[in-house]
């Protein structure tokens, strides 16, 4: 039938069905990683989300949302945020910046931290825009930039050697303030910070933000705030918000996450902070994407602010008690890993934990001219022959710097007590093998 | 976004945003309330859809078209059929392509396809009766029309079968035409089927995918909003063949990675009983159209009434009615607004009763095609469609 078609037609269907905006961002390392964690773990480490549930007022917040008299809280909502959120949110965020906050203009709930993200480089990001992104970074932030035609450029943390005897820290990789200046041009649309860091677990300190706030000034770049792990921050360590500088507010977007919040990462709720003149932009992409986003699990977290904003600072805020509660978690996998050998990098925050694996090299051997990162085929390796899954820091990286830090791995720590001794067992026992073999 | 809030104003019937105000079934609701209560279930799921969700969508469309659907590839679970619609765009659509539109449309098909970089072109369906209109079936697209709208830059056709707002179900001769063009020049079809349950006595709804030729070129798009009555749920999905759907999943892993879990277990609970009741007149996608079947007829009768001419919907649960009957003389407001906009901004005034003017649903070349129209929604409780009699029994009291 060929010759019936018309040229036009002929051309039509031999191009990809798909759009050209999905070319280079169908990989992801999750689907992979997440299907060996179920086909082999016994432990996962991998992953980044708790196998604690949330607390007890949060759940009974969402059964009194769903059993209520109101059966309208089944159907939609505020399409920008439910109001009782966006009002709490605004008031609790409020306080921290030290600002008059209008629910109705400086808060956007999206549907996850994620989903704002999206917005941000959809709202923010044209073609021939460069982004600048910290390595290493949360892996959607490379996908995303390009997808909304822009151009990624990376900077990278670099690690100092601790001094004698000591463990590494995340305070210990640093950017370089020279290096930074020179990925700042007048192409350059915004850049990624993610404070506290994931996969690092680094809390970027007052000096190092004034650093990053400074040239977003110089170039006037605008700063998208990813800190969904504001809370989790250790040995009496401050989360500071880059917003409260001078010169920032009116030029950043701060990112929150109920998921993270409280450790309810399935209801996938998040919201946006910030200045009306950048939000609305948010709003329009938020508006042609999704519109709504679910009510019920809004209401519950409404419920769950307002019981923190009442407790803010006091013993019993789970703001105070979650963050206490990983850092002796924290403490544990340090330990574990010290003993056999993997050298752990003391997170100042987040709940994860990255690990340099070099002493383990005799157990995976390097393949030189292996596409594939050490790391990587060391996790693989470790998750079918040991049944713990952790995440190769490499996948933090572009695919142009995969190996440049390719001998560490990434735990996740927000685990029960009896996950993470049973990681421990297996961690002693390979010990145990190597040095009897 | 701007109906929505004077609607908000408790005093006034609001008979304009497409949201129930019945109650979702109960079983429904208490199945997200057990779910609340499994820990497990308050964290990530699989990105493209919790497999019991997915698994329970396969079982049902599998019945339903006849045909293997595979739960883990020809599935994606997103927000909202609204969702479905974004990624499917996304992930298809393009700088330099056209999709076709018919005309009215739900109002986000044409800013989502601009957002693609696309050309959107307009049909607009007609009434074939010139004039007066009794039935959503009296509004049909004429093929010679239809068959121009196509070239060789056409990606995608959108369809709304049963159609927001005017309720009209496709026949399958109907979708025969579309499909003979969409085979023809090698068009993608997005095929919105929200209100797939939603189909009156005497009124099948067909799935234009099941037509020879389009399982291969069509996204089929539900909703659990109005499946179960929980637009508040915000999931709906997206089914079609592996080789689309894959660049579907590719966007939703970009956009918003996953669904939230409790919601989509609890809607895989619910499928699982009425897939088991199929064969039954009590499963809730056959009693919910029966119960609004009633609603449907006692608001058509409300408002013959009332002097106003409505246009019975064979489907869905939105009712348009052409309201230059009751020449309401509104040249003195000197907006530039279409005559339905100022309609319904006069009636939510004086009448304490609110709808959505239809040419919100329209392109610009249409607007004075539709703006004699307002878009009823009647899937309300009786006493909201109380209040509505008293309205519209006193409208002709006041005006007389």
């Amino acid at each position: 039938q060929t010759h019936l078609l018309s040229l036009s037609l002929q051309a039509k269907m031999s191009r990809p069905v798909q759009a050209r905006r999905l070319e280079g961002i169908d990989k992801n390392i999750w689907v992979e990683f997440v299907k060996l964690a179920a086909t082999y773990s016994t432990v996962n480490l991998g992953q980044g989300f708790p196998d604690f549930p949330p607390p007890d007022f949060l759940k009974e917040a969402f059964v009194r949302a769903l059993s209520g008299e109101n059966h309208m809280l089944h159907q939609y909502t505020r399409a920008f945020g439910h109001p009782p959120l966006v009002k709490i949110l605004a008031q609790f965020f409020g306080k921290l910046l030290g600002r008059d906050l209008d629910p109705m203009t400086n808060v956007m709930v999206t549907v996850g931290a994620y989903q704002a993200l999206f917005c941000c480089f959809q709202a923010f990001v044209d073609d021939g825009d460069e982004v600048i992104i910290i390595e290493p970074f949360f892996d959607c932030y490379e996908p995303m930039v390009k997808m909304a035609g822009g151009m990624p450029v990376f900077v990278p943390l670099r690690p100092k050697a601790p001094k004698d005897g000591k463990l590494m820290s995340s305070a210990d990789w640093q950017l370089d303030p020279a290096e930074l200046a020179s990925k700042f041009s007048d192409r350059t649309k915004a850049i990624v910070l993610n404070s506290p860091n994931n996969p690092l677990g680094k809390v970027f300190s007052r000096g190092e933000l004034e650093v990053i706030a400074d040239l977003c000034v110089k170039y006037d770049v605008l700063c998208i705030s990813d800190e969904v792990y504001e809370w989790l921050v250790y040995d009496g360590k401050e989360h500071i918000r880059i917003a409260s500088l001078q010169g920032m507010w009116d030029r950043t977007v701060i990112i929150g996450s109920a998921g993270k919040t409280f450790s309810a990462t399935g209801w996938k709720v998040g919201w946006t902070v910030g200045p009306n003149r950048l939000l609305q932009h948010l709003c329009t992409v938020h508006q042609n994407s999704v519109y709504h986003c679910a009510t019920a699990a809004q209401e519950a977290v409404a419920q769950g602010f307002q019981r923190e904003l009442k407790l803010y600072g006091k013993p019993e805020s789970y703001f105070v008690q979650l963050p206490k509660e990983l850092q002796q978690k924290r403490d544990w996998l340090v330990q574990s890993l010290d003993a056999v050998g993997m050298k752990p990098i003391i997170p100042e925050g987040t709940y994860f934990l990255v690990a340099d694996i070099s002493e383990f090299k005799s157990d995976v051997a390097d393949v030189p001219d292996s596409d594939e990162p050490y790391d990587s085929r060391f996790a693989k390796w470790m998750v079918k022959n040991k049944g713990l899954a952790a995440i190769p820091l490499s996948a933090f990286y572009c695919g142009a710097h995969k190996n440049n830090y390719n001998h560490f791995i990434r735990f996740c720590f927000a685990k029960e007590e009896a996950t993470l001794k049973a990681a421990n067992d297996i961690l002693q026992k390979w010990k145990r093998e190597k040095t009897n073999p | 976004v701007e109906f929505t809030k004077v609607a908000a104003d408790p005093s006034i019937v609001n008979l304009g945003q497409g949201l129930p105000d019945i109650s979702p079934p109960s079983y429904v609701k208490e199945e997200l309330a057990k779910v609340a209560a499994v820990d497990r279930l308050n964290q990530y799921t699989r990105g493209f859809g919790h497999p019991s969700l997915v698994k329970a969508l396969s079982q049902v469309y599998e019945r339903v078209c006849g045909r293997k659907i595979d739960p883990l590839t020809d599935i994606l679970v997103t927000v909202g059929a609204y969702g479905s619609l974004f990624s499917t765009i996304q992930a298809l659509i393009e700088e330099g392509d056209e999709v076709i539109i018919i005309e009215p449309f739900y109002d986000c098909y044409e800013p989502m396809v601009k957002m693609a970089g696309a050309k959107p072109v307009f049909i607009p369906l007609r009434n074939k009766n010139d004039g007066s209109s009794a039935s959503s079936a009296d509004w049909v697209l004429d093929p010679a029309e239809l068959a121009n709208k196509f070239n060789s830059k056409t990606k995608a056709i959108i369809l709304n079968t049963p159609h927001n707002p005017i309720g009209k179900v496709f026949t399958r001769e109907e979708l025969q035409v579309i499909a003979d063009l969409c085979i023809k020049h090698d068009t993608l079809c997005i095929s919105d089927e929200v209100y797939e349950w939603l189909v009156y006595k005497g009124n099948k709804h067909i799935k234009i995918a099941t037509l020879p030729g389009m399982w291969e070129r069509t996204i089929t798009i539900g909703s659990a909003g109005k499946t179960y009555s929980v637009t508040g749920w915000k999931l709906g999905w997206s089914i079609g063949p592996q080789n689309l759907i894959k660049h579907l999943q590719v966007v939703h892993q970009n956009t918003l990675y996953t669904c939230p879990t409790p919601l989509q277990e609890a809607l895989a609970q619910a499928f699982g009983i009425d897939y088991k009741r199929m064969d039954d007149p009590d499963c809730y996608f056959y009693s919910l159209s029966r119960e609004l079947e009633s609603k449907r007829d006692r608001m058509a009768q409300l408002l013959q009434e009332a002097g106003l001419k409505p246009v019975i919907p064979d489907g869905g649960y939105f009712m348009i009615v052409d309201v230059s009957t009751l020449n309401v003389d509104l040249s003195d407001v000197d907006e530039k607004q279409p005559y339905d906009y100022k309609f319904v901004k006069w009636m939510i005034t004086s009448k304490k009763l609110s709808a959505i003017p239809l040419s919100a649903f329209c392109g610009p070349e249409t607007k004075r095609q539709f703006e004699k129209y307002i878009r009823f929604c009647f899937i309300k409780k009786d006493s909201t469609l109380d209040a509505a009699e008293v309205i519209l029994k006193n409208w002709n009291k006041q005006t007389a």
